[in-house]
């Protein structure tokens, strides 16, 4: 990424909250998102996104470290003079105001001739398709749509930067997947950045370009979706994101092309990446239950006992028994119809591809 | 009698509603009914009223005197005090304004365990006597009080301020007086008001001016209003206040009906001038439910 095309740069950001204790919200954050992107901050509440963002908007200053839009300081810039809007979580649309003048609002601050708002108004109301809705109250819209007058006013002022603090928490599951396609829509249709808050994994996976997973205050890993979770860094990230079954290990040979590991649990796998680890070294493995294949003959498996299974509709879960006593979870899609061969009580055998093996960095 | 009021929820509110009803009835009802009944009746001669004679006599001296001979010349001497007390309330409700809101809104942004105090402490006057705390205003304002001769040593003013007994004097002793009845209500609406909104006000590219015209006070404006009506109203009717603190020449509707019954021996024409008052108070209040007839917040930009 270049330096031009870099539309937020944080450097080594910490904020502290005074108090007893002070709370140190923010732990030396460093990230480069870059224009036009689609990022997501995801973490657990409490672990700093919300606080980046609100540095980001100016509601906030950093205690250390700096942040850059397009390669500008924004130091101690008031939020009104910060080419970025908000959408907040709570909405935040003036009840005292029509849906209109809502929109119009930072048109209005930015004190831009009357035919002008007048136009850009419309253009935001079709936008998000909301045209009919110009004079109600914000009262007399249902919560989506309040949501997409949110997104139409922060939208109006053509900012640099768009940033969204979990906006999608307070909707039914239903209108949340419309209104993450919604989102999805209106950012390549503006091609404006999109820094995107959310607690919700699925959330971040689906809409994001890049995802940057946040823990106390720390940036653990940042990535593309895929990457995220296909190799995740750390036990955090592998556990936060999706489903994943932990072992504990040792690696008993290293090289170029993988490491082999020997489970504590029993048995042996072999990684494609090692992740720089050298032969006796301790690790943790992290392998996602849809990638164990179940019922394999060969070479290089595991043998577990079936403890129990699960069916979902789409997909069955086996929670099994290793041998060493360690349990874990297998995912398999219900491809056969109603036809199971594996029942409780079984003695399976199990497969780990090496690329599905993950190794974690030691926290 | 207990099985009937069980059955006839009707008869039970009635029943319920009935102490508060007569109390009502008795005690406010009766008094203002007695009241326009003065009003239109005769004065006596050395106070009091002559029963069963009427006349409209009293609501006409507000404005006109009778000559010797007869006939009316206009007087506006009535008139003038009551347009100095509109005059006065207007000012006084400003100048409340002024001080009582920014308090208001500095009590609204602290943490929420000293606004408890802070409320607290707004309302301390109230323990105390109005007529003390006039009585004090009279010692701080009087030439050579602790303003005037604290001016005098800091070389400030060279001669008296000669602030008591003048409109200033009252001016300041009913902003005093009736600041509470200011900050407390547009406290109460400041409190509910929800401070993202405000954020998202300077999100949007509002300064702090422009957020607190287009944001804080709109939202804020039926409790604005509530507190400007508590002032005004009351300052209107204020007796104590110019009675201790004004001359003469600021004289006001209270103090004017006082006379009329106390030394003008003149009832029907206090009677008289209580009610134009209770008629003006009334008519205001009506204006205020009318335009705020919805929600807060709800209403139209014109």
């Amino acid at each position: 990424m270049n330096a031009s095309s870099v539309a937020i740069e944080a450097r080594s950001v910490t904020k502290i909250f005074p108090g007893r204790p002070p709370v140190r919200a923010l732990d030396d954050a460093s990230v480069s998102i870059g224009a036009g992107e689609f990022f997501t901050l995801l973490g657990p509440s409490g672990c700093g996104k919300t606080t980046l963002l609100r540095l980001i908007a100016g509601f906030e200053q950093p205690t250390q470290g700096e942040l850059l839009l397009y390669g500008e300081p924004l130091g101690h810039l008031p939020p009104f003079q910060r080419p970025v809007n908000t959408v907040f979580q709570s909405y935040a649309l003036f009840p005292h105001l029509n849906v209109r003048r809502n929109i119009a609002f930072g048109l209005e601050m930015r004190r831009l001739p009357v035919a002008e708002i007048d136009a850009r108004v419309d253009e935001m109301l079709a936008l998000v398709q909301l045209e009919e809705y110009g004079d109600r109250k914000p009262s007399q819209l249902s919560g989506g749509q309040q949501q997409r007058i949110a997104l139409a006013r922060a939208l109006a002022n053509h900012p640099k930067v768009l940033l969204l603090d979990e906006p999608l928490s307070a909707l039914d599951l239903k209108l949340r997947k419309e209104m993450q396609l919604e989102l999805k829509r209106l950012q390549l249709e503006t091609g404006i950045t999109f820094i995107f808050v959310t607690h919700d994994q699925e959330e971040a996976l689906t809409m994001s370009d890049r995802i940057a997973v946040m823990r106390g205050g720390r940036i653990l890993q940042i990535g593309d979706p895929t990457e995220i979770y296909e190799h995740p860094r750390d036990r955090f990230v592998a556990d936060f994101i999706g489903d994943s079954n932990f072992f504990d290990a040792k690696c008993t040979e290293a090289g170029s092309n993988g490491a082999r590991f020997s489970l504590d649990a029993g048995g042996e796998v072999l990684a494609e990446d090692g992740h720089g680890c050298s032969s006796g070294d301790r690790v943790t493995i992290a392998v996602r239950p849809e990638r164990i294949e179940l019922n394999t003959s060969g070479g290089g498996g595991i043998d577990a006992t079936v403890e129990n299974i699960v069916y979902f509709g789409t997909d069955t879960t086996y929670h099994l028994k290793l041998h060493g006593g360690s349990v874990l979870q297998v995912r398999v899609q219900n491809r056969q119809g109603s036809h199971r061969t594996v029942n409780v009580g079984d003695s399976v055998r199990l497969g780990f591809p090496p690329d599905a093996v993950q190794v974690l960095r030691q926290t | 009698m207990i099985q009937a009021l069980r059955l006839n929820p009707r008869l039970r509110r009635w029943t319920l509603l009935a102490p508060s009803m007569a109390f009502i009835a008795i005690f406010m009802l009766a008094p203002i009914g007695l009241m326009a009944y003065v009003s239109v009746l005769e004065r006596g001669e050395f106070g009091g009223v002559e029963w069963g004679s009427y006349t409209v006599e009293a609501y006409r001296s507000f404005l006109f005197e009778r000559e010797l001979d007869g006939t009316l010349v206009v007087n506006t001497d009535y008139l003038q005090i009551f347009l100095r007390s509109f005059w006065l309330s207007l000012v006084t409700t400003l100048l409340a304004l002024a001080v009582g809101f920014p308090t208001a809104l500095y009590m609204a942004l602290q943490p929420e365990r000293y606004r408890n105090v802070l409320v607290f402490l707004v309302t301390i006057p109230f323990w105390t006597n109005l007529l003390v705390r006039n009585y004090a205003w009279i010692l701080l304002l009087r030439n050579n009080g602790l303003i005037d001769a604290s001016l005098n040593k800091l070389g400030i003013t060279q001669e008296p301020i000669n602030v008591l007994y003048t409109p200033l004097s009252t001016g300041i002793g009913l902003t005093y007086s009736f600041l509470p009845f200011l900050v407390l209500p547009i406290y109460a609406s400041l409190e509910k008001l929800d401070f993202r909104l405000v954020e998202a006000a300077f999100d949007l590219g509002a300064d702090r001016l422009r957020a607190l015209t287009r944001v804080i006070i709109p939202m804020a404006a039926p409790g604005i209003i509530a507190g400007c009506i508590l002032v005004f109203v009351p300052c209107l009717g204020a007796y104590v206040t110019p009675e201790l603190l004004g001359g003469s020449k600021s004289m006001m509707i209270g103090n004017l009906i006082q006379a009329q019954f106390g030394a003008s021996r003149n009832w029907p024409f206090g009677a008289a001038l209580a009610f134009a008052l209770l008629a003006i108070v009334l008519l205001s209040m009506m204006v205020y439910a009318m335009r705020f007839k919805g929600p807060p917040g709800e209403e139209e930009r014109a």
